[in-house]
């Protein structure tokens, strides 16, 4: 029998099959974070019960926290504190390890979670989040969950899931230097919709995934939920062991050997099934922008604003009203379009190749003075990692603010926002009406077409920034 | 949990697809760790106009605002319903609100799971069926309600049509007794110590502390 790598870490972890088709997993590693692991642990006390195996369980603080240089318990959005209390007190009664404010290892759950070594290939990970599936990006088969489901997993180690069909997307062909793993999952979502993927698990294969560095895996995994898949998942090769090696939490010694053994058997056989199967050639994708509402919404940096199609009448008012929303027309050209903000951060682009990329391009230019620039680093490892390489120096003097790590303009919470029409180039997962503050005007792109647009002020093209220098 | 058999609502056709929980309840409106009183955050930013300004007031044009869907306790939606964060606040405050069914052509996965866990009922019928029901619905909506049979597995729309769906056993189980999803886990305890046993062995290095 031939197996996929999904299959192989489903099958290790099936505790039992019910008669329903349901199968109960176990759940190796579960993180939490204020915002809504918050939830799960008010609601665990208030049941009586107990978390069973608090050596598994983590903790963060990365949603609602400040990332103001000197930040405190303190927060912008308002009842914040809360969230925040509430985490830090039955994290200490449940005796789960809490990476809190001030803590090295503080920042943003999907960024801790691989640069701690708590994700691991061939475990099973959940997260009350929905971009838990980001670590698919090293071979691990994690989803996001709601609170409930959370407890679940906290109480039980398990938790009931209905196995997903399986997808492979295979990325082919030669990739432009300046196309990244965010453009790549952003071009997959605008050719097969927001909803492409579901009822599916996808593995990403194909040798332009394999040349993907790590920190790359982990952006093209993470918005595997943006295609509404029930994950996203890679093989684990030698560049996953590399980059998990020593890592604090990580297998040692005689563990380490056997886990690399275990690890190097889950890559899915040849011949192996899928129910669908998608290839696409890198040579067609250029840097990819959003336009609208909808991580669907995504064209080429060079394309043009879709015309209103005709068929199904729920697809076109919604078109009609993401146009509105963005201020924009058919047909009208995406790049030049004048941006008030521009933001790299969040667990999809804020790893330190990330801000290397975007360092790069920033290194001896000025933000475009009409733009609001921002960048907060994933964690306070990535930001230390950062200012020994001096990239916070080159973000300073280009005119970029330098936060403090976590989620922070991802979205809006209540606290800090953008403002209402005004646009933001942004290297962040959603761009939902009001996603990033009332009326706000959210542009996805990568880290690399974030930093150009906020040198010209105008959504550019990272290709053509020379000529424009 | 409250046990869910049959159903007769008022439903409100929402037909937007891709609605997503950012949209049902939005991140600014989930200002403590409660649970409860959510229902009046609803779709904050459709239904309010100024929302948290002093000219705060009530969109008009909104749907649920509308006297003919008062007291709406079914929703018809567009494909990919409840799609993006995990929020389960989306739905606490929809359930808190009173909704308590949601038919659309598909849904998003994290988002169906948060409605069984709190008794409210996800529906998956077909687009044109959605566009049929919400039709009908439409033309006079205080008269013409839907009604949902769990135990049948059947939705009968206003003219007396009847639209069968599927929901898995175990999530129909669930509701329709009120169970409580770790309860019904707890009862596999034997099976869960007998696979942690023959997993340690296997996968030493997965186990920490």
């Amino acid at each position: 029998m031939k197996h996929t790598l999904f299959d192989k870490i489903w099958n290790d972890h099936l505790v039992t099959q019910q008669d329903d088709g349901s199968s109960l997993l176990h759940i190796d590693r579960i993180f939490l974070h204020e915002r809504t692991g918050s939830a799960a642990l008010a609601s665990l006390e208030a049941s009586g019960r107990k978390v069973k195996n608090p050596a598994h369980v983590f903790c963060t603080m990365d949603h609602i926290v400040d990332t103001f240089p000197g930040r405190t318990d303190q927060t912008t959005m308002p009842g914040g504190t809360e969230f925040i209390k509430v985490t830090r007190d039955l994290s200490l009664k449940e005796n789960i390890t809490l990476f809190d404010l001030g803590d090295a290892r503080q920042g943003i759950s999907h960024v801790v979670s691989t640069e701690q070594g708590i994700a691991l290939p061939g475990c099973t990970m959940i997260c009350p989040d929905s971009h838990t599936c980001t670590l698919g990006g090293i071979g691990a088969l994690a989803t996001g969950v709601g609170s409930s489901e959370c407890e679940h997993a906290l109480v039980t180690e398990t938790l009931r899931f209905t196995k997903p069909k399986q997808m492979r997307v295979i990325f082919t062909g030669e990739k432009q230097p300046s196309v990244t793993a965010k453009d790549m999952i952003l071009h997959l979502i605008a050719l097969h919709s927001a909803a492409g993927g579901a009822g599916y698990a996808v593995e990403f294969a194909g040798p332009m995934v394999e040349s993907l560095d790590v920190e790359a895996r982990l952006t093209l995994c993470n918005m595997a939920v943006e295609f509404s898949a029930f994950t996203g998942i890679i093989a684990p090769d030698a560049k996953v062991f590399e980059y998990l090696k020593g890592r604090p939490y990580a297998p040692v010694g005689e563990s380490w050997k056997q886990a690399m053994e275990y690890w190097s058997t889950l890559p899915t056989d040849q011949g192996a099934h899928f129910d669908r199967e998608i290839t696409i050639d890198c040579v067609d994708i250029a840097p990819t922008v959003t336009w609208g509402t909808s991580p669907q919404h995504a064209i080429s940096i060079d394309g043009r604003v879709p015309t209103l199609i005709s068929e199904g009448s729920d697809s076109r008012r919604s078109m009609q009203q993401a146009l509105n929303y963005m201020g924009l027309k058919s047909g009208q050209l995406i790049e030049g379009l004048p941006i008030q903000a521009a933001f790299i951060g969040s667990c999809t682009n804020s790893r330190l190749s990330d801000l290397r990329i975007a360092a790069d391009i920033l290194k001896g230019r000025k933000v475009s003075a009409n733009v609001r620039a921002i960048c907060v680093p994933g964690s306070t490892q990535v930001k230390l990692a950062a200012e020994n390489e001096g990239l916070d120096r080159i973000f300073l003097d280009a005119g970029f603010e330098w936060r403090e790590s976590g989620c922070s303009m991802c979205f809006y919470a209540g606290g800090e926002g953008f403002i209402s029409g005004e646009r933001v180039i942004t290297s962040t997962n959603r761009n939902f009406e009001g996603r990033q503050g009332p009326g706000c005007r959210s542009h996805l792109a990568s880290p690399a077409t974030v930093a150009a647009s906020a040198v010209t002020g105008l959504i550019t093209d990272v290709r053509k920034l020379e000529h424009l220098a | 949990m409250k046990k869910f058999s049959t159903h007769l609502g008022i439903a409100a056709p929402l037909l937007k697809i891709n609605i997503d929980t950012d949209a049902i309840m939005p991140s600014r409106e989930m200002k403590s760790v409660s649970k409860v009183g959510l229902g009046k955050s609803l779709f904050a930013n459709w239904r309010f106009l100024d929302r948290g300004t002093e000219k705060e007031k009530l969109n008009p044009d909104f749907i649920l605002n509308q006297n003919e869907y008062l007291n709406a306790t079914v929703l018809l939606t567009g494909r990919n319903m409840g799609c993006g964060s995990s929020r389960e606040f989306a739905v606490w405050a929809l359930v808190d609100y009173g909704i308590q069914v949601i038919i659309a052509p598909s849904f998003g996965a994290i988002f169906f799971t948060n409605c069984i866990r709190n008794g409210l009922l996800p529906i998956v019928l077909d687009e044109k069926t959605i566009t049929i029901l919400a039709h009908q619905v439409a033309l006079n909506p205080q008269d013409n309600p839907l009604n949902i049979d769990l135990e049948g597995c059947v939705v009968t729309g206003p003219d007396g049509v009847i639209y069968p769906f599927e929901l898995q056993a175990g999530d129909r189980l669930m509701l329709l007794e009120g169970l409580d999803a770790i309860d019904v886990t707890m009862k596999l305890k034997k099976a869960i110590n007998a696979f942690k046993i023959v997993d340690v062995s296997k996968r030493p290095w997965a186990y920490l502390g």
